[in-house]
């Protein structure tokens, strides 16, 4: 990756006078665009993912069903034109159940990735410019929280802290900032990588060289020089990040140290929904297959984009 | 190797040290233990000393086996763990082995034949492998294969009464399903790297040397090819263990299969602190040797690296 990175993305734009930069910066997320077109997989999981997007989004309103009206005479049932997912062992709706987890699971990978990416790119950053004893101690901390087993910790901070960050935020509020925290604090390691590496070869390239000749501070050089070329490759870890968050989360509330049972998200319903699975396989289904099908169309998303931001790739 | 167990075992205790919760909270409200005995205890246990002195005291403990004692199971923390960790490392091993035979041909035969029907095949069901969270095949393989066709049991009972093939059969049986469930899922992340591993080595001049030579196609693959190509993918391998740790958690779960996964999840469930972080500091141990034989394989099987 390092080693050859020509200009990438915006790469050509600092040093340009702001009506240039506006003619030229069109043609590289044009470029980008027509080579992410091409992974046909990515392009319909875009697709997909909007949908499940909207639908998360927009649900409430087009299906406006509680998540906890209790009737015991439909629980269980599978699917029917008054209940599109079927009922779950209490007779609530498992459509309304599901929209509401997955603002919740989709909220939870976005924020975990949002977490992940700025530690990584900030320990990277200070790793990639530092060098000398800084950049190896950085490394070194790297390395260590890339080799502790990530699930048994995300249990273990979560077993210990849920008590009292659940008293200070409420259940709901807790379990998100927390769950959030940990797997943004376990998964930051390969953005600190790459941005490493990025900036040890970007740093030395020539237009570096010529903006500091021209008098840049450290500070500007990071962020207007070298920072947006080393993006891409950034953009595509945190793609997959937001995936294998919405993975960690669904995994923690299935084995029942994540979300409250009361709150409905794709992992919990899916934990609930296993000891029935002789008689109502539709209730484990759905939030099954809806996790799946997100995690692949982000998947395949994060592979377009390596397409798509790769330019050295040739398509 | 020293220095990242030592590095973990500080994140650890760091984490237990900051957690909030005083063992002793209990004595505080009770009425009947005076302020004077609680004093005393606090000072008997070390709880007012200095952090340093009391992460001193924590390790030496750990080192020399004395790690606790599980309240729920009435018996110590090593004893405990000690019973049930050939259970997971059984379960790992089977899955990983049955991951690297699936990875190895497949990965190989779609890199000798790139952007062909096959690799484009295999590619998809590759991602489709490692998008598939481990819960969900879980659950998929246990609504089939128990529920629907009653092939295999989805409970893992580890006294079965059976006496010689029949034993054995029972527990192969049991263990179809685990295993299947973790060795696809990890299969599905190396046939990509093993894939991308043998296109870098194949276009290499060594390899159209052997080729110019008449050496035949299969073997040029074989001999030339695969055997340089597996060095970045044995370090893979080791250093997918992390991963395959966060699996095995998962299925141990699903079809409760009695290894130390299962057993962090139910003290968890049951507070039984101490097996926690007993459990914890195993898998963090087993990751980080494997990590050293990583290495050290590296530098046997590869000539060109050198640890100075």
């Amino acid at each position: 990756m390092a080693g050859s990175t020509p200009a990438s993305l915006t790469a050509d734009a600092p040093a340009e006078t702001s009506a240039a930069r506006k003619a030229r910066r069109f043609s590289p997320w044009q470029e980008a665009w027509r080579r992410f077109r091409r992974h046909k997989m990515a392009l319909v999981s875009a697709f997909a993912l909007l949908v499940i997007v909207f639908a998360v989004l927009a649900g409430p309103f087009i299906w406006p069903v509680p998540i906890n009206e209790i009737d015991f005479t439909a629980k269980l049932q599978g699917p029917s034109v008054s209940h599109p997912m079927g009922t779950d062992d209490l007779g609530q709706d498992l459509l309304a159940r599901l929209i509401y987890g997955g603002r919740i699971s989709l909220a939870v990978g976005v924020a975990a990735m949002v977490v992940a990416i700025f530690v990584g790119v900030l320990i990277g950053a200070i790793a990639g410019m530092a060098s000398g004893a800084v950049d190896a101690a950085l490394m070194w901390v790297t390395d260590l929280f890339l080799s502790l087993p990530q699930l048994p910790l995300l249990l273990l901070v979560i077993y210990l802290f849920r008590e009292p960050v659940k008293g200070v935020l409420g259940i709901e509020g807790g379990a998100f900032v927390l769950i959030v925290a940990v797997i943004g604090g376990t998964r930051w390691m390969p953005a600190a990588r790459l941005v490493r590496a990025q900036f040890l070869s970007i740093r030395e390239k020539e237009f570096v060289e010529a903006a500091r000749a021209l008098g840049a501070s450290r500070l500007r050089l990071v962020l207007m020089h070298i920072l947006p070329n080393a993006m891409g490759p950034v953009i595509v870890v945190a793609t997959i990040d937001i995936a294998a968050a919405i993975i960690a989360e669904s995994t923690l509330s299935f084995l029942g140290l994540g979300f409250p049972s009361d709150v409905p998200t794709w992992g919990s319903v899916l934990r609930d929904a296993k000891d029935y699975l002789d008689i109502a396989p539709h209730w484990a289904l759905f939030p099954g297959a809806l996790i799946f099908i997100t995690v692949l169309a982000i998947n395949f998303i994060g592979d377009g984009l390596r397409d798509a931001l790769d330019p050295r790739r040739v398509l | 190797m020293i220095p990242s167990l030592l590095g973990i075992s500080v994140v650890l205790f760091a984490l237990l040290a900051l957690a909030p919760g005083d063992p002793f909270d209990e004595l505080a409200t009770n009425p009947a233990v005076p302020p004077e005995v609680r004093a005393a205890l606090r000072a008997k246990f070390g709880l007012d000393d200095p952090i340093w002195m009391r992460y001193w005291h924590w390790l030496a403990a750990l080192l020399q086996g004395d790690w606790g004692f599980s309240f729920v199971s009435r018996m110590d923390v090593s004893t405990l763990i000690m019973q049930r960790l050939p259970v997971t490392l059984i379960v790992i091993g089977a899955s990983q082995f049955l991951a690297i035979a699936i990875a190895l041909p497949v990965g190989v035969l779609a890199a000798t034949r790139p952007y062909s029907l096959f690799d484009q095949i295999a590619n998809t069901v590759a991602f489709i492998g490692f998008s598939l969270p481990t819960f969900f095949t879980g659950l998929v393989l246990i609504l089939i294969f128990s529920i629907q066709l009653d092939w295999l049991p989805f409970v893992y009972r580890a006294d079965i009464n059976a006496t010689g093939w029949a034993f054995y059969w029972e527990h192969i049986k049991q263990s179809i399903m685990p295993v299947t469930v973790l060795g696809l899922f990890q299969g599905a992340a190396l046939v990509r790297f093993v894939r991308s591993s043998v296109l870098d080595v194949i276009r290499l001049d060594y390899v159209t040397t052997a080729r110019s030579k008449g050496i035949g196609e299969r073997k040029v693959i074989t001999r030339h090819v695969v055997r340089t190509a597996l060095i970045p993918v044995v370090t893979l391998v080791a250093l997918q263990m992390p991963i395959v740790f966060s699996g095995a958690i998962v299925t141990e779960q699903i079809f409760r299969v009695p290894g130390i996964g299962s057993l962090l999840i139910t003290s968890m469930l049951s507070n039984d602190t101490p097996v926690v972080m007993g459990v914890t500091f195993v898998s963090a141990c087993l990751v980080v040797i494997f990590n050293l034989i990583a290495d050290i394989l590296y530098g046997w099987l590869d000539p060109r690296i050198a640890y100075r």
